[in-house]
């Protein structure tokens, strides 16, 4: 039953099954066991970044091929339904509007940009996807009409998701029942599912043929694949799943503006989470939101703390300032391309099959 | 077909061996043609002019920056993401020797405010070349052959490299005025010309020259463009192939730190994303000129240029978008670009 939830495709080692299932526990009752809203909302963080590195995972571990338009698919999911709760007002059809129609666009644009770059070489589309997803990044502030510009927007959810209502009297365990925790769970939910059926994907004879042309797109060519089909097919599945993302992510923040979705930063978190928990393992996406958002949480008041301990040494503390902190993540990132490049799953993995095989 | 041909002549000499191919000129064709066809929507002529000229001005610039990495991308198949990085460091050493020289600058003598400029078109030059042989060495050098690993390597050190000149030159931007005697602008004939620019069009023709002539006439040119035809023929004949590596790669570092340096004077201000905003630009030239091609990578940027200079002024609005339409256009027209390498 499990094995076939996860379509076959199990942790195989034994750590990474603890660890996968500590986090999924750890996110169910992260309302229950971890009190406050800065919990409640990087565990919201944790789970909409899981779906978005997961997506991107289906292009880049299994397929091969760098997108950097992917937060520009989130974007598009996140401002379809704040545009919608702004101008149609807050109701479930108007999300379902706003949601439906950022999907139709991002399937559209997808389709498109894979069909113009994908056709003569993999390496035009890093950088066409480049290249757009920074006009989009303009369209997007310049467009303040329609998008709040820089500031962004915020909107109002329907009644049954605002934190102003309340489902019981008395708090359940130290949580109160209101529209934040509907909206937590709403999000967890939509969550395992989409991860589920990305698993679903890659294990299928449709996975199958992006591995393969990961591998060697010109063999698989030979044997008979269209590589532009399924490389188009594959980035529009990822940007689908992107924009799912995105919505979720809008819901819960009842907001969204350029820095949220569309900055550049987000996507190279997207790329350090796929890289560190290892490319082509769906299960690497889980481990390395949970890090990279859990780190970035965190991490940084431990910076600021440091760089107020060294605040003398003239350039130690400009490094180690919390400003700074893209420098250590370009670092980290560098460093476990090279020495790391199957991520955190692929070591728990090799260490799992080591043991048996002596 | 070579049967059929008649044998050459035993007196022909070895170039009449070999037959050329016909140099394309079409795409020299459509430069000119779009700039005859905005003549029209412009209206004036004298602001048609100007806009002309600047529009070549900034394809120039952009040129010298993106002729590093597109030479790099022929010869060793690497696609740098970190050539940003090279841009932003040129644009930011003007900015301090600029400070540091503020007395010629500030002096309304032309000769001394050639003087600051070339001051930091060197040192542009020289510390983005130095710098680039070290990225060559730790970042790119244990990812060749490998697309995947170097599009997300070098992407890391663009990163890396970025932050540690905030670091250095802080996170906020700097102005950088140009030099006093180069202010205003000329007026030639109606048109009126920024004076700074008429300097970049000026370094801009002379490193394409030298750069052209390098390329063509002399023997390392001729090692790199083989190289860029076939590399392992090159190496089987003995040349070491990694040393003109390492050499094209500094080159091409240098080259964008002078099209940092030239960029950020012709913006006047200078921040630390500007390699990261030039970079986007420089990617939609190469693909129009063509991967790999010098030609191209020329042509491709002068279309930029003009098509971006027209459409900012016809619609400024729409300016972030032309390059991308263009791309799109010339896709539609050469799916490999303008002038295609033929052996990728």
């Amino acid at each position: 039953m499990l094995a076939r939830l996860v379509s076959h495709d199990l942790p195989k080692s034994r750590w990474l099954a603890i660890a996968l299932v500590a986090i999924v526990a750890a996110l169910a009752l992260t309302p229950f066991i971890f009190p406050g809203t800065k919990a409640l909302n990087v565990a919201a963080k944790v789970i909409v970044f899981i779906v978005l590195a997961a997506s991107f995972d289906l292009l880049l571990g299994y397929t091969g091929i760098v997108s950097f338009a992917h937060t520009m698919f989130f974007g598009i999911g996140a401002y379809g339904v704040a545009i919608a709760a702004t101008r149609i007002g807050a109701t479930w059809p108007a999300l379902a509007l706003g949601a439906i129609c950022a999907l139709a666009v991002s399937l559209v644009l997808s389709l498109v940009i894979g069909l113009f770059s994908l056709r003569v070489r993999a390496i035009f589309f890093a950088m066409i996807t480049l290249a757009v997803a920074s006009a989009f990044a303009t369209l997007a502030s310049q467009l303040s009409d329609f998008t709040g510009g820089e500031d962004g927007l915020t909107f109002k959810v329907p009644e049954a998701l605002q934190p102003g209502t309340e489902y019981a009297a008395e708090p359940f365990l130290g949580a109160s029942i209101d529209g934040r925790l509907v909206t937590y769970y709403l999000i967890f939910v939509v969550a395992v599912v989409l991860v589920l059926a990305l698993l679903r994907i890659v294990n299928s004879p449709f996975g199958r043929v992006l591995q393969a042309i990961r591998e060697n797109d010109f063999r698989a060519e030979a044997i008979g694949y269209r590589t532009v089909v399924y490389r188009t097919l594959a980035s529009v599945a990822s940007a689908l799943f992107a924009t799912v993302a995105g919505v979720l992510l809008a819901l819960w923040l009842r907001y969204n503006g350029p820095d949220t979705t569309l900055s550049f930063e987000i996507m190279l978190d997207v790329l350090l989470i796929v890289v560190i928990g290892g490319m082509g393992t769906i299960y690497g996406a889980v481990v390395g939101s949970v890090l990279l958002v859990l780190a970035q949480n965190y991490l940084q008041d431990l910076m600021k703390l440091a760089a107020a301990a060294v605040q003398n040494v003239p350039v130690v503390s400009q490094i180690v300032s919390p400003d700074r902190w893209l420098l250590w993540l370009g670092i980290l990132f560098v460093l476990s391309v090279y020495y790391f490049p199957a991520g955190v799953v692929g070591r728990l993995r090799s260490i799992g099959k080591r043991a048996p095989s002596r | 077909m070579t049967t059929t041909t008649p044998a050459a002549p035993a007196s022909a000499s070895a170039t009449d061996a070999v037959p050329r191919r016909a140099f394309d000129i079409r795409p020299i064709v459509l430069v000119v043609a779009i700039a005859l066809a905005a003549w029209p929507f412009v209206g004036s002529s004298s602001t048609w002019l100007t806009l002309t000229i600047a529009g070549l001005a900034m394809g120039m610039i952009v040129f010298i920056a993106a002729s590093g990495l597109t030479l790099v991308f022929g010869l060793m198949d690497v696609l740098n993401f970190g050539h940003s990085l090279f841009i932003a460091l040129g644009a930011f050493l003007a900015t301090t020797v600029f400070a540091a020289m503020g007395g010629a600058a500030s002096a309304p003598s032309i000769g001394a405010n050639l003087g600051v400029v070339a001051v930091a078109v060197l040192a542009a030059m020289a510390l983005a070349g130095t710098i680039g042989l070290g990225f060559e060495r730790v970042i790119v050098r244990p990812v060749y052959g490998q697309h995947l690993k170097q599009i997300l390597v070098t992407i890391g050190g663009a990163i890396i490299g970025e932050e540690l000149i905030k670091v250095v030159w802080g996170p906020a931007q700097i102005p950088l005025p140009p030099p006093e005697a180069l202010r205003g602008s000329i007026l030639i004939g109606e048109a009126s010309v920024e004076k700074l620019r008429l300097v970049a069009v000026v370094i801009g023709l002379v490193v394409l020259a030298t750069l052209l002539w390098t390329l063509n006439r002399t023997k390392i040119g001729l090692l790199i463009r083989a190289g860029v035809q076939d590399r392992e023929m090159v190496e089987s004949l003995g040349y070491r192939i990694r040393r003109l590596f390492v050499g094209v790669f500094a080159a091409g570092s240098a080259l964008a730190g002078l099209g940092g340096c030239l960029w950020g004077m012709n913006q006047q201000i200078v921040i630390p994303q500007i390699g990261g905003q030039v970079n986007v630009l420089l990617f939609i030239v190469l693909i129009i000129g063509g991967l790999g091609s010098t030609v191209g990578c020329l042509f491709g940027a002068l279309l930029v240029g003009l098509v971006t200079n027209y459409v900012g002024f016809l619609a400024p609005k729409l300016a972030m978008f032309s390059s991308i339409g263009l791309m799109v256009a010339i896709l539609l027209w050469r799916p490999r670009g303008l002038y295609p390498v033929v052996n990728r």
